[in-house]
């Protein structure tokens, strides 16, 4: 397949990391077929692709985690064999992975010490972690135990890991789902830094934006198959978002005509105590959300997203019946059944486990919801049509790919699985929609029926409420956007004021107020 | 060359069938071996245990009559371990069941009652099991105590209750000292379904509970509700079933079967109380529940099969003097097997030549 954009200039002769023909097979699945990618030194690669297009794979083998069934791997020109993660950090492979491995209940310093190979004494660690983390700007304190950090916290401290390693080459993956806009700006700079001492980056992430501005070259894989490997610079979003997908894809509508009329859900002053140790209160949160209304909800995950969507659907009660209201009656009391039987229906975050039953049938799945307000259950027994013709229904409506009629919920993808509990809700045709990271993990085809069908929702008269990590599909389909900082949510604001800017600072902690006053001061 | 476990991307229904027969067979390998250090021919052994008692009019009866209380228990504990309840003290609610429905019996003994004193057995003995199995529960959703460890301490106190009973209040006087009551009343005893046999109404009562506890898993919203909690606890809450009702109720289901079991077993077969009226019916039954792969259908299946290793074990005692605690070592070994089966419904043997680590040498 002919390159679309010519890759730029390299310097030095051999790349420092080159995979040939790298495959890796599960059973028959293919997820790396024949991939082969250069990287060079004092570069920027990254490397793109929708879910399950390979990246993972790819990475962990790199690193050392997964052996490839075939083809090879050349490490500055020489054949490399890794037998496992320590192998590669020995040659100076280094990776922050998107999930982190933190212990929450030890300090910033043996965390680190954990993940290090023991050969310096605790304390000459302690003082090398802070003279990387101040050289490097990601300013860290080793003494304070993790769960007291924020998450961009938590993630300098994967990066300074990385560092004190002296890596040849560093992988991050979505180093930046987790962070507001300033903390990104403040990473890039740290990545362009390490660039310039020579460090090759290998950078995976799906904001396209942030690709084309801060790497050299692009990788991108569809399907476990190299499609290309181009200058993103040269190439616009929607060119590198085809080569992704391999198609267009639609662009959401919103309805020209919505009305927003009475207010379906309302919360009024709600103060909750976390259920956890590590939880996050609840503090006097209030907002309005009328019919016809598509309301979002920003912020840094772990920030009280989860106590208030546990809150909302009833999975923890409040004491006070009047702090959640459903379609004008006091719920803030009620069961989640009860709030299901008022109108109100829900989508949280984890697919599995908390959405769907994994091992159990979509019809059952479909019955796990809709038990409540549907002719499912008659008098104690299960009506197994009822069940199945759900299944069909959302199968149909929202293009659910499936293997057989009636699969287990955890053989659909992530994108599948998700259409299917969205289209399981949204045919219940609520009047009130709760909905937390409605494309986390999706395809791009399926995070696009997902926004349609929202907007289609409140166009027809209910009110959604989104929660979402990702400026972007928030700017895209609300109408109003809210900040959730340590527990508290600002006064929403309308999207079209929202800049990218005003939402960074909100979820970085500044208040409004305090933007102001600074601005009159330096005025 | 290394085997690995690959987890498999659905569970394998086909597997989920058969591996309690892989788990057969490789328990049958094993006690051939077993015999064979025994000094015993490992093939007459088994046709001794396994052959034999299927061959005899007699025997076969004896199967069904072992089979009502494992199959029954059995069901009630597979409500339990669906919902994620470690309900291990089933031998305690039998017995208790059995001391509560005797209650009735000594003290209508005698009298001229008329035949409400069986039914009514029945119940006082299924409710006596229910209210005993409740307590671990209790202590469990209240004071988040592991049950595991109170319902099988509870089954030592349900033994010695029913010892104290049986030497002192309710001993039969004219029993030459024996720990026994007195034989029950013809309206106290379950009665045998065939003239001179040995099969009896609870073999009855066993069947309606497997088909009701099929109905129960596969057709109501309770059952559904019981096995989210016990596969997705957090999806349970999302779906807004409450765990902690559902724990007390699957104990009390079990409790009561138990215990209906345990009555059925002393007014029909023994036909009065005494100590050791169970040869432990109520640990038995947990091989049995996981054997019949916690569906009722696989439990009665599983039930006359444990059953027939009772009534084999007993011949094998007397016909090649193969010590009875045998028997024990094999259920044992069964349980042992299946669980470790178990791993095949969701992952597979996959055989891997030549990895990368292998061919390091080369390099």
């Amino acid at each position: 397949m002919p390159d679309s954009t010519p890759a730029v200039q390299h310097t030095g002769a051999t790349p420092l990391l080159q995979t040939v023909g790298l495959t890796k097979r599960y059973g028959t699945l293919l997820a790396n077929e024949a991939v082969d990618i250069d990287i060079w030194p004092q570069q920027i690669h990254a490397l793109l692709g929708e879910n399950g297009a390979g990246k993972s794979t790819l990475v962990k083998t790199v690193y050392g985690l997964i052996q490839p069934s075939e083809g090879e791997m050349r490490w500055q020109g020489e054949q490399m064999v890794l037998s496992g993660p320590s192998d590669a950090r020995a040659r100076g492979i280094g990776m922050v992975f998107q999930h982190f491995s933190l212990f929450d209940n030890l300090t910033v310093a043996e965390n680190v010490a954990l993940g290090l190979d023991g050969k310096e004494s605790f304390k000459d660690m302690s003082a090398r972690l802070e003279e990387v983390s101040r050289v490097y700007g990601l300013p860290l304190n080793p003494k304070r135990e993790v769960w007291q950090l924020s998450v961009g916290e938590r993630q300098r401290i994967e990066i300074v890991r990385a560092l004190m390693q002296n890596p040849k080459f560093l992988i991050l993956d979505e180093p930046t789902a987790v962070l507001t806009p300033q903390e990104a700006d403040q990473l890039f700079i740290v990545l362009d830094r390490l660039k310039a001492e020579g460090c090759a980056i290998l950078y995976i992430s799906h904001k396209l934006a942030e690709v084309k501005r801060l790497c050299d070259t692009a990788t991108i894989l569809r399907d476990g198959k190299k499609v290309s490997t181009c200058n993103p610079k040269a190439e616009t979003a929607a060119s590198l978002a085809r080569m992704m997908v391999g198609g267009e894809i639609g662009r959401v509508k919103a309805a020209a005509n919505r009305q927003t009329n009475v207010p379906r859900l309302v919360v009024n002053d709600l103060t909750l105590a976390p259920d956890d140790l590590h939880g996050v209160r609840l503090q006097h949160v209030s907002f309005e959300l009328r019919g016809g209304e598509i309301l979002g909800i920003a912020g840094v995950a772990g920030n009280g997203q989860d106590e208030l969507f546990a809150a909302l659907s009833g999975e923890r009660l409040a004491q006070d019946p009047d702090t959640v209201v459903i379609d004008g009656r006091a719920a803030g009391h009620l069961s989640i059944t009860q709030r299901r039987k008022l109108g109100a229906a829900f989508v949280p975050e984890e697919r599995l486990g908390h959405a769907a039953a994994p091992r159990m049938k979509l019809s059952e799945n479909a019955l796990l919801t809709g038990h409540a307000a549907s002719g499912m259950v008659q008098h104690g027994f299960v009506n197994t049509a009822a069940m199945l013709k759900t299944v069909d229904r959302a199968t149909e409506a929202f293009d659910v790919r499936k293997a057989r009629r009636d699969p287990e919920a955890a053989s659909l993808s992530g994108g599948n699985l998700q259409k299917f509990i969205v289209g399981r809700e949204i045919l219940r045709s609520p009047a009130v929609l709760v909905v937390s990271q409605p494309t986390w993990g999706v395809d791009a085809g399926a995070a696009a029926v997902i926004r349609q069908a929202l907007l289609d929702l409140a166009a027809s008269g209910a009110a959604v409420l989104v929660t979402s990590q990702d400026l972007d599909e928030l700017t895209e389909i609300t109408d109003r956007i809210a900040v959730m900082f340590h527990g508290h949510l600002s006064e929403p604001m309308a999207t079209v004021d929202a800049s990218r800017e005003k939402l960074g600072l909100l979820m970085g902690g500044s208040t409004l107020e305090q933007k102001e006053a600074a601005h009159a001061a330096g005025a | 060359m290394q085997l690995v476990l690959e987890k498999r991307a659905e569970r394998s229904n086909a597997i989920a069938l058969i591996s309690p027969l892989i788990a057969i067979g490789l328990t049958l390998v094993t006690m051939s071996i077993l015999f064979a250090m025994l000094g015993k021919n490992p093939i007459s052994a088994l046709g001794v245990y396994f052959i034999d008692p299927l061959v005899d009019g007699y025997s076969l009866q004896e199967i069904a009559v072992k089979a009502t209380p494992l199959v029954m228990i059995a069901i009630g504990l597979s409500l339990c371990y669906l919902a994620n309840a470690w309900n291990i003290g089933a031998e305690g609610q039998f017995l208790i069941g059995a001391v509560a429905g005797s209650w009735l019996a000594v003290k209508t003994q005698g009298t001229d009652a008329g035949p409400w004193v069986l039914p009514a057995m029945l119940l006082l003995g299924a409710v006596g099991g229910a209210l005993y199995g409740l307590i671990p529960a209790i202590c469990k959703v209240r004071f988040g105590a592991s049950e595991i460890l109170t319902s099988l301490m509870l089954v030592y106190v349900a033994d010695l209750l029913l010892d104290y009973l049986v030497r002192g209040p309710w001993r039969d006087p004219k029993g030459f000292n024996f720990p026994t009551t007195a034989e029950f009343d013809p309206v106290a005893t379950v009665p045998v379904l065939i003239e001179g046999g040995r099969l009896h109404l609870g073999g009855v009562i066993a069947l309606v509970v497997v088909a009701a506890g099929a109905v129960l898993l596969a057709k109501t919203i309770k059952g559904f509700e019981i096995r989210v909690v016990g596969a997705a606890p957090r999806a349970a809450r999302f779906g807004g079933f409450n765990s902690n009702q559902l724990i007390l109720l699957a104990f009390a289901i079990s409790g009561a079967l138990a215990g209906m079991a345990g009555i059925i077993e002393v007014a029909g077969p023994v036909g009065h109380l005494q100590p050791g009226i169970s040869p432990g019916y109520g640990f038995t039954a947990i091989i049995v529940a996981f054997l019949g792969r916690l569906n009722p259908i696989g439990i009665l299946i599983a039930g006359l099969f444990l059953a027939l290793t009772f009534i084999g074990g007993e011949q094998a005692q007397i016909a090649m003097k193969i010590p009875l605690d045998v028997t024990k070592v094999f259920q044992g070994i069964l349980l042992f097997f299946v669980l470790a089966c178990d791993s095949l419904i969701l992952y597979r043997f996959k055989l891997v030549f030549a990895s990368p680590k292998v061919s390091r040498g080369a390099h």
